[in-house]
C-alpha cells in the first residue's frame, strides 16, 4: 500500500520543507505585526538608547530605517531582510541580534541535549518498570513521582536543588557554566562543564521525564497484552528481554512523536533554567533582553527559537518513517 | 445516576483528595481579606522570622518584614484567577476554531489546523514573555499571554471530538431538517463533545498557574500584586538562611497544580468507562 508513495520519498521531502518553510515565514509576519503593535517604534526606542530625542532625529531615523512607509512595505522589508539573515541590531549589546544569539546557541543546545536524554532515558527506565509491576507497588511509586514531578514548578526544583545539593552537601557548584578562576583546558574543562550541568539538566528534565514515564508506561501496557509478547513468554524468553527488546520497539514510536512537539516547550523552559543556573544561552540571553526592554532582539529570539523547532520537527518526521517502516508517506 | 456518580467518586480517592485541596486553596483565595485585612504588603514584625518565631505570622516573615501568610493567602487569589480566567479565554478560543474545522473539514479544516500547529510551533513560554514585554506586565495582560498559548491544544481536541460526532445519525437528520449549521455545531455537537474539554481544562488550568508563576518569578509579573511566583523570585536573595521563603510558595503551588491533576485525571477514568474496565482486569 505505502510502496508507491516510499519510491518517490522526494516528493514527501519536498513537501515537508515547503511546509517547514511557510511555517517560518508565517511565524516571521506574527512577529512583525506583534512588534507594531507595542507603543512606540524602534526609532523611539533607539533615540532613547542615544539619549538624544528631538523630533527631528526620530523623524530622521523613521526614514532611515523605513518606518514611515506603509505596513505592507515594511513588512516586506523585514521579510528581505530575515531571508539573509539580518534580525537588526542590538543597541544595548553593540552586536547583531543574530551573532549575539548564536553566540549563545551552543550552550542551550548542549543544557537541552543533556535534559533530553535524561527525560528519555528516565521515562522508557521508569516507564518500562513501572509497566512490568502494573498496579503493584513499584508502580504506583513511579506513577506518585511521575504526578508530583508535573505538578512542581520547575524552577523551583532548579532552587531546591541548589539548596540540596550545592549550599547544604556542596557536591555541586550553584550557577554558571564554567569555574572561572580555574581555566581549566582539555578533559578538566569538559568535566568542569559537565559537573556545571548536572543540576540545569536535571531541572529541565525532570517536567519531561513526568511525561515521558506516563507515556511509556500507558504505551507498554497497551504492546504487553498483545499475542505476541504471550508467545515470547511462552518460548521462555527472560522478561527483561522482552520488555525492552519486543515490547519496548513497539511502544516507544509515539515517544518520538511528543519529544518532537516538546522541543518548544524546552526551549522556553531554558529561559527558566538558565536564569536559575545563570547559565550562559539563548534563555539567560532573552531574560536579559526582557529587562532591558530590548523587543527586537526577544523577537529576534522568538523567530530563531521557532525556526529551530521547525528545522527539528522536519528531522524528526524523517526519522520517523526510517525508524516506522509501517508509516505512509503523505 | 447521580448517586452512582458520586459513589464512584468517593470510592476513587484521588479525585476527591484534589477537589478538598482545592476547595482548601479556594477558602484562602476567599478569606485573604477577613484573615489579613491589612493586606499582604505591610511589615508585621522583624524582617526574616522563622515560623513559629513571631506570633501572628505562622509561616514567618519574609525579607521586608511582610507577614508570609497574608503574602500565601493573598496569592491564592492571583494564582486561581489568572488559571482559570486564562484557560476560560482559550476554551472560548479553541473551541470556536475546533468546532468549525471538525464541523466543516476541507480548506477550513486545512486552513484552521495549519494555524493551529503554528501556534504550538512557537515555544509557548517565550511567547507568553514577548506578549508580556509588548503590552505591559498587567494581569489582564498576562491572562491574555497565557490564553494565547493555552487555546491550540483545546482547539486540536475538540475538532477531533466534531469529526467523530458530525458523522453520528442524528446530526444527519438535524441537517435535513434544514437546522443552521451554527445551531447545530453549539447545540447539538458542542454538548456531547464537552466532557474530554473539561477534563483537559483542569490540566491546562494547573499549567497557566505554574506559568503565572515563573513569569511572576523572573519578575516580569504584575508588579502590583503579590504572587506565589514573585514570594519566590524575592525569597532566591535569602535562600541560604531563610530557604522557608521560598520553600513555602512552592508547595502552594505544587499542591494546587497537584490537586488540578488529580480531579482531571480522576474525571477521565470515571467518564471512560472502557478505562475502567482496564483497571479492574
Amino acid at each position: 500500500m505505502s510502496t508507491s508513495s516510499r519510491s518517490r520519498p522526494w516528493i514527501f521531502l519536498g513537501k515537508r520543507l515547503a511546509y517547514g518553510l511557510l511555517a517560518i515565514l508565517a511565524i516571521a509576519v506574527i512577529n512583525f505585526f506583534l512588534l507594531k503593535m507595542a507603543p512606540g517604534d524602534a526609532a523611539e526606542a533607539m533615540a532613547g538608547e542615544a539619549g538624544t530625542a528631538t523630533p527631528e532625529y526620530i523623524a530622521e531615523l523613521r526614514a532611515q530605517f523605513g518606518l514611515d512607509q506603509p505596513v505592507l512595505v515594511q513588512l516586506g522589508h523585514f521579510l528581505a531582510r530575515l531571508a539573509t539573515f539580518d534580525l537588526g541590531y542590538s543597541f544595548r549589546y553593540g552586536e547583531d541580534n543574530v551573532t549575539l544569539i548564536f553566540d549563545r546557541l551552543p550552550a542551550t543546545l548542549m543544557l537541552m541535549s543533556a535534559s533530553l536524554l535524561v527525560a528519555v532515558i528516565g521515562g522508557i527506565i521508569f516507564g518500562v518498570t513501572a509497566a512490568r509491576y502494573a498496579n503493584r507497588a513499584p508502580d504506583q511509586a513511579i506513577s506518585l513521582v511521575a504526578l508530583l514531578l508535573y505538578a512542581t514548578p520547575p524552577y523551583w526544583i532548579g532552587l531546591i536543588l541548589i539548596l540540596v545539593f550545592s549550599v547544604w552537601l556542596g557536591w555541586t557548584p550553584t550557577s554558571g557554566m564554567v569555574d572561572v578562576l580555574a581555566f581549566n583546558t582539555g578533559w578538566a574543562h569538559v568535566v568542569d562543564v559537565a559537573h556545571h550541568m548536572i543540576l540545569p539538566a536535571l531541572t529541565q528534565a525532570f517536567f519531561y521525564l513526568a511525561i515521558y514515564i506516563r507515556l511509556v508506561r500507558a504505551g507498554m501496557l497497551d504492546v504487553l497484552s498483545l499475542d505476541f509478547v504471550r508467545v515470547a513468554r511462552a518460548k521462555g524468553i527472560s522478561e527483561s528481554r522482552i520488555m525492552y527488546r519486543h515490547a519496548l520497539r513497539n511502544a516507544v514510536l509515539p515517544l518520538l512523536t511528543v519529544v518532537g512537539t516538546n522541543l518548544g516547550g524546552f526551549l522556553g523552559g531554558a529561559v527558566l533554567t538558565e536564569t536559575v543556573f545563570s547559565w550562559p544561552g539563548v534563555g539567560r540571553l532573552m531574560f536579559d533582553a526582557m529587562f532591558a526592554r530590548d523587543l527586537n532582539l526577544l523577537l529576534s529570539i522568538l523567530v530563531l527559537s521557532s525556526a529551530f523547532v521547525v528545522l527539528t520537527n522536519l528531522v524528526v518526521d524523517l526519522l520517523y518513517v526510517v525508524i516506522n517502516p509501517t508509516v505512509e508517506l503523505k | 445516576m447521580m448517586r452512582a456518580f458520586l459513589t464512584s467518586a468517593a470510592r476513587n480517592w484521588p479525585v476527591s483528595l484534589g477537589a478538598i485541596l482545592l476547595l482548601v486553596i479556594l477558602f484562602m483565595a476567599l478569606t485573604a481579606g477577613i484573615f489579613f485585612p491589612e493586606g499582604p504588603y505591610v511589615s508585621v514584625g522583624r524582617p526574616l522570622q522563622w515560623p513559629g518565631d513571631l506570633a501572628g505570622a505562622p509561616m514567618g516573615t519574609d525579607a521586608l518584614g511582610r507577614n508570609m501568610a497574608a503574602g500565601i493567602f493573598y496569592g491564592a487569589r492571583i494564582s486561581l484567577l489568572v488559571g482559570f480566567a486564562s484557560v476560560a479565554v482559550a476554551l472560548i478560543f479553541g473551541i470556536v476554531v475546533g468546532a468549525y474545522a471538525g464541523y466543516y473539514g476541507g480548506w477550513i479544516d486545512n486552513l484552521l489546523m495549519r494555524a493551529t500547529e503554528l501556534f504550538q510551533t512557537i515555544p509557548q513560554f517565550m511567547l507568553a514573555i514577548v506578549v508580556v514585554a509588548i503590552f505591559g506586565p498587567t494581569i489582564k495582560v498576562i491572562v491574555f499571554a497565557l490564553a494565547v498559548v493555552s487555546w491550540p491544544a483545546i482547539a486540536r481536541l475538540v475538532r477531533g471530538e466534531f469529526m467523530v460526532i458530525r458523522e453520528r445519525a442524528y446530526i444527519q437528520g438535524c441537517i435535513v431538517l434544514g437546522m443552521k449549521d451554527t445551531r447545530i455545531i453549539f447545540t447539538q455537537i458542542l454538548p456531547n463533545a464537552l466532557s474530554g474539554v473539561m477534563v483537559m481544562s483542569t490540566v491546562l488550568v494547573a499549567t497557566a498557574i505554574l506559568m503565572e508563576s515563573a513569569l511572576s518569578f523572573l519578575g516580569f509579573g504584575d508588579p502590583n500584586v503579590i504572587t506565589w511566583g514573585s514570594m519566590i523570585g524575592s525569597g532566591r536573595n535569602n535562600m541560604r538562611d531563610a530557604w522557608y521563603i521560598i520553600t513555602i510558595p512552592g508547595l502552594c503551588l505544587l499542591i494546587t497544580a497537584l490537586a488540578l491533576n488529580l480531579v482531571g485525571n480522576g474525571l477521565t477514568d470515571l467518564m471512560n468507562p472502557r478505562l475502567r474496565k482496564r483497571k479492574v482486569k
